[in-house]
């Protein structure tokens, strides 16, 4: 299972990148892509909206299921990637180069505390 | 979890294995849509060993399937010839859903879900004992005896079966669709449940796995239960225990062609469909915006609200699909909303099936 140590996790397996402007990439992880199969349907969050930890974000569809993707910590969302939105099947090919949303982080602090690769390894473990 | 005769071959081909109805099957082996492709265009296969082949054998045979069966088994005249049939609680509910093949007069062989098997089985024998009928019901599916079922469909699907299988061609190259015939110890039928050409294979257990293997080797795409369902979906099949279960008649889940109330032969729950007549049309939905149809979404339309009983994407027509029961008053070419979340969807209404013989008909 591919879980680069340089991102942050969650335990609903969104990846999160820190980037030096301070924003945040989010994405969903090659473990969730992998649970839902084949990706048929995006839907991104309205860019200027307003959205609090753990609130639903953005919709992602597989042939056979529909799962919520969450915003990681508070923030706005400043960047969606539309062009997933007619090829979702981007986030099967490659889960982390296929980013949904970018955040403008309400406060830095809450993305420290994410978790880091290896306690999301515990977390994939876990249900496996 | 039960296992199917080809559970090692599935491990062996990668598959993601999930629990079906109590049974371990794969769900696909890489990418479910590819899968789909495959049979749409060229050949896959799928182990529906899972199903449960049932002997109805014995003098009373016929007059048993008479009385049990909204379908009407005196249409099976012709040896090999099958016949799709529900069988019917008192109250017209639909128990299970089944295929009957002919053989003779006294051996009728009954293929049904792999996940109500028991209970079939159970109603049965009860009918039996209550009609006291000479019959002998002998599942095929475990113990000494037990058969395994792989379908090969799609348009090279009759083919690659001849190559791999080349003793069987004579007896199964003639098959005319919902047709089966002996071939040694198979049991071919040209059916199956993806609006495609092929065969449904029926054989002894331990014969499952090489055939699975040379159908491989001959290039047969394996296929699992997630293309299964899309390629049912396009093709307008019903899928037990979704579109219609115990508490829904079939004359509400599209199965009125099915159900034989014109002669005079009585069947259980005839009675109760005659008394209640038609409640709901089941029709087919065509997602006019952007998203995916589920089971259990609400349908608004002019004459009222309806229900989606299975919903999905459908590859070959690379926009989202599904099965309703919908008011009585609603006409095809009706656009209707679906509320999917929070928001309402147009969907256009259409007669099923939306996919044949790889040719969308919608």
């Amino acid at each position: 299972m591919n879980i680069p140590s340089d991102l942050k996790y969650t335990r609903s397996h969104e990846w999160i990148r820190l980037e030096s402007d301070g924003t945040i990439t989010v994405g969903i992880t090659e473990h969730a892509q992998e649970l839902l199969g084949d990706l048929v349907f995006i839907e991104l969050p309205e860019l200027g909206k307003e959205l609090a930890a753990g609130q639903e974000a953005a919709v992602v569809e597989s042939v056979k299921a529909a799962a919520d993707v969450y915003a990681p910590v508070a923030g706005t969302v400043v960047e969606v990637n539309s062009a997933l939105v007619d090829a979702p099947e981007g986030v099967n090919q490659d889960a982390y180069a296929a980013w949904l949303f970018i955040l403008a982080p309400a406060a830095a602090a809450e993305v420290d505390a994410l978790l880091d690769a290896a306690a999301y390894q515990q977390v994939v473990d876990a249900v496996q | 979890m039960e296992k199917t005769p080809l559970n090692q071959d599935h491990r062996a081909g990668g598959a993601r294995m999930v629990d079906f109805g109590g049974w371990e099957m794969p769900l696909h082996y890489g990418s479910q849509i590819e899968e789909h492709h495959a049979v749409r265009r060229d050949a896959g296969m799928f182990d529906v060993s899972h199903m449960c082949a049932v002997d109805v054998a014995g003098r009373d045979a016929r007059a048993f399937l008479g009385r049990l069966l909204a379908n009407n088994v005196d249409r099976l005249t012709v040896p090999g010839k099958a016949l799709y049939s529900t069988m019917l609680n008192p109250d017209g509910g639909v128990i299970d859903d089944l295929i009957v093949y002919f053989i003779d007069d006294e051996r009728f062989r009954v293929v049904v879900n792999a996940g109500t098997a028991a209970k079939d089985l159970a109603w049965m024998n009860a009918r039996l004992a209550e009609w006291a009928l000479a019959v002998d019901l002998t599942p095929r599916r475990q113990g000494a005896g037990a058969l395994a079922m792989i379908a090969v469909q799609g348009p090279q699907a009759r083919q690659q079966v001849w190559r791999v299988l080349p003793e069987a061609r004579a007896a199964s190259e003639a098959l005319k669709p919902f047709f089966a015939a002996d071939a040694g110890d198979l049991f071919i039928a040209r059916t199956g449940y993806t609006g495609e050409d092929g065969y449904e294979i029926t054989l002894p257990a331990e014969r499952a796995s090489a055939l699975w293997q040379a159908l491989a080797a001959a290039g047969v795409h394996r296929c699992g239960l997630g293309a299964r369902d899309t390629l049912r979906l396009e093709a307008g099949m019903n899928l037990y225990g979704q579109d219609m279960d115990e508490g829904v008649s079939p004359l509400d889940a599209g199965l009125a062609w099915t159900v034989d109330l014109l002669s005079p032969r009585d069947f259980v729950g005839k009675a109760a469909l005659l008394e209640r007549g038609q409640g709901q049309q089941f029709l087919g939905l065509v997602l006019l915006e952007r998203g995916v149809l589920r089971a259990h979404q609400e349908v608004i339309g002019e004459h009222g609200r309806g229900e989606i009983t299975s919903g999905s994407f459908a590859p070959t027509m690379q926009q989202s699909i599904a099965l309703a029961r919908l008011p009585l008053p609603t006409v095809v070419g009706e656009t209707v909303s679906v509320r999917v979340r929070e928001k309402l969807l147009a969907a256009r209404v259409v007669k099923p099936a939306f996919v044949r013989h790889g040719r969308v008909l919608v």
